[in-house]
């Protein structure tokens, strides 16, 4: 019974996403048209130029660099992020002395910080792998602390009645109550993980996706710049979906 | 309020102590100089830079640039928001949209920027406002959805025209979220024009901490870092406090 307005909405929306394409194609198409070949490809060109350079193994390296750094990032600012976040829930005063710094942080144009990182790091995947770390691991931490924080203090009251451990508190209680929140802390601390190792390549690499779509601009070669930047717009947004997929099973078994 | 200062007063005293500890960490040489500077030198050189004027162009550069990416910000996303929130099923289409379009890394698009517009501010405009403009749209639908029914049926009641609705009504009520939104096309401002500057281009603050990175002047570098930091930093708690009294005065009206 519930399932033919749920089944007709996804349908609303599947169609939207299409309009939506078509739409951007259209205005890429248009842009394409205004400015010419010197600035940016169009769409049939930068697709064929991708499928053309994703049966080279060197842009597979240049893949295989970004997503190396990312997946390092990313893991690192994930374990910090939830456990930084962890404990400045549970400890409320730490929390409180925390919070608006990591705020002011997040808001803070951290690309100034770059150079920084690359004089303690070097060039290399060290310094990229750094500076996404920074760029992902605040929100990832500030979800996770006003996740702790909302919990509604009776759960907690209920652990402590029931003499549950430290450990059997965080696994049966605490865990199971911030994880939706987690996972949106999860698709922003993603993305912005992905922008710190984009912008390190960008600046200064001689590798990645990032390094190539710079490079190709100095070499003015167009198709390349544009065929890599839409596969990093593809990669960004398969990796969005997926983690809205997880968001929204996690939130609908919640309820 | 006395557990406030309490929070306060631990929090101020963290970051002393971790600039005190930065200091000794520099001075004994356990960092080394190639890397960082001591916190103390860096403001001795932001300050003498600041006094010979060499960074001033730098500086009206960055401010101008935000400035105007701010205020198209502020003004498209503001009509963006009032046009998609008056069409709901143009809202709801947008909702794909608007879901994957923060995940995506906006940057990558700046050199397609420079390539259509050339090697000037107009590509650092374009950037400062690709995050600033969904903002304000989504802080201002946002603010027009949290108006309470009941007053805009009083307004009818009183038969109050259209533009007296908007001022007296529909304005003060979303106000503390159109200001959120003016927070955040701030902050994404600075953060895009900064990282646009960074990557490439002709001057501005960004360009000059890349200039001096690559000229290996860790000094002027760090002088400008803290400025850039600082300035941002300062501009947000500004911005921050000024949202905090909008919200508890419109939670006093509530």
């Amino acid at each position: 019974m519930i399932e033919a307005p749920e089944h007709h909405a996804r349908r609303g929306s599947a169609l939207d996403a299409m309009v939506t394409v078509v739409v951007l194609l259209a205005l890429w198409q248009g842009v394409y048209g205004y400015v010419g070949d010197a600035a940016i490809a169009p769409p049939l060109t930068a697709v064929q130029h991708l499928a053309a350079m994703l049966a080279t193994a060197s842009f597979w390296d240049h893949i295989m660099a970004t997503l190396t750094a990312f997946a390092g990032a990313l893991a690192l600012a994930a374990v910090l992020g939830t456990l930084l976040g962890l404990v400045f829930g549970i400890r409320r005063f730490a929390g409180d002395v925390a919070e608006p710094v990591l705020a002011g942080l997040y808001s803070v144009p951290k690309v100034t910080l770059y150079p920084m990182i690359l004089l303690m790091f070097g060039l290399g995947m060290g310094a990229k792998v750094a500076f996404g770390l920074i760029h992902g691991v605040i929100p990832i931490t500030l979800f996770t602390l006003s996740a702790v924080k909302a919990i509604n203090p009776v759960l907690l009251r209920t652990a402590r009645a029931l003499r549950l451990s430290q450990f059997e508190t965080i696994r049966t209680v605490l865990a199971p109550a911030v994880l939706p929140e987690m996972v949106t802390g999860l698709r922003v601390g993603f993305s912005l993980t992905l922008l710190g190792v984009l912008i390190g390549e960008m600046f200064a690499s001689q590798k990645g996706l990032g390094f190539l779509i710079v490079n190709g601009l100095s070499l003015h070669n167009v198709k390349q710049t544009t065929a890599v930047i839409l596969m990093v717009v593809l990669l960004a947004i398969a990796a969005n979906g997926s983690l809205l997929w997880l968001d929204r099973r996690l939130v609908h078994r919640g309820e | 309020m006395t557990r406030q200062r309490a929070v306060t007063l631990t929090r101020l005293a963290w970051l002393l102590g971790a600039i005190a500890v930065l200091e000794a960490l520099c001075r004994s040489g356990m960092i080394s100089p190639l890397s960082l500077i001591p916190p103390s030198e860096m403001a001795v050189a932001l300050g003498g830079m600041l006094w010979s004027g060499e960074m001033t162009a730098d500086m009206i550069q960055t401010f101008s640039t935000v400035a105007i990416a701010l205020t198209l910000s502020i003004v498209i996303g503001l009509v963006l928001g009032v046009a998609v929130h008056a069409l709901p099923r143009l809202s709801r289409g947008l909702d794909p949209l608007l879901a994957s379009y923060y995940s995506i890394p906006t940057f990558v698009f700046y050199p397609l920027f420079v390539a259509i517009f050339g090697l000037n501010t107009i590509p650092l405009i374009v950037l400062g406002m690709a995050f600033g403009v969904p903002a304000m749209m989504m802080s201002t639908m946002n603010g027009l959805d949290r108006i309470p029914r009941v007053l805009l049926r009083t307004a009818k009641a009183h038969h109050l025209g259209r533009i007296r609705t908007v001022a007296l009504i529909v304005l003060p009520c979303a106000v503390p979220y159109l200001f959120t939104g003016v927070k955040l096309a701030l902050a994404y401002a600075f953060i895009g024009i900064i990282a646009g500057e960074f990557i490439l281009a002709s001057g501005g603050l960004g360009h000059a901490i890349a200039y001096a990175y690559d000229g290996f002047d860790s000094r002027t570098m760090y002088a400008l870092m803290l400025f850039v930091l600082g300035l941002v930093t300062a501009l947000n708690m500004t911005l921050h406090a000024w949202e905090g009294r909008l919200m508890r005065r419109r939670i006093g009206h509530d």
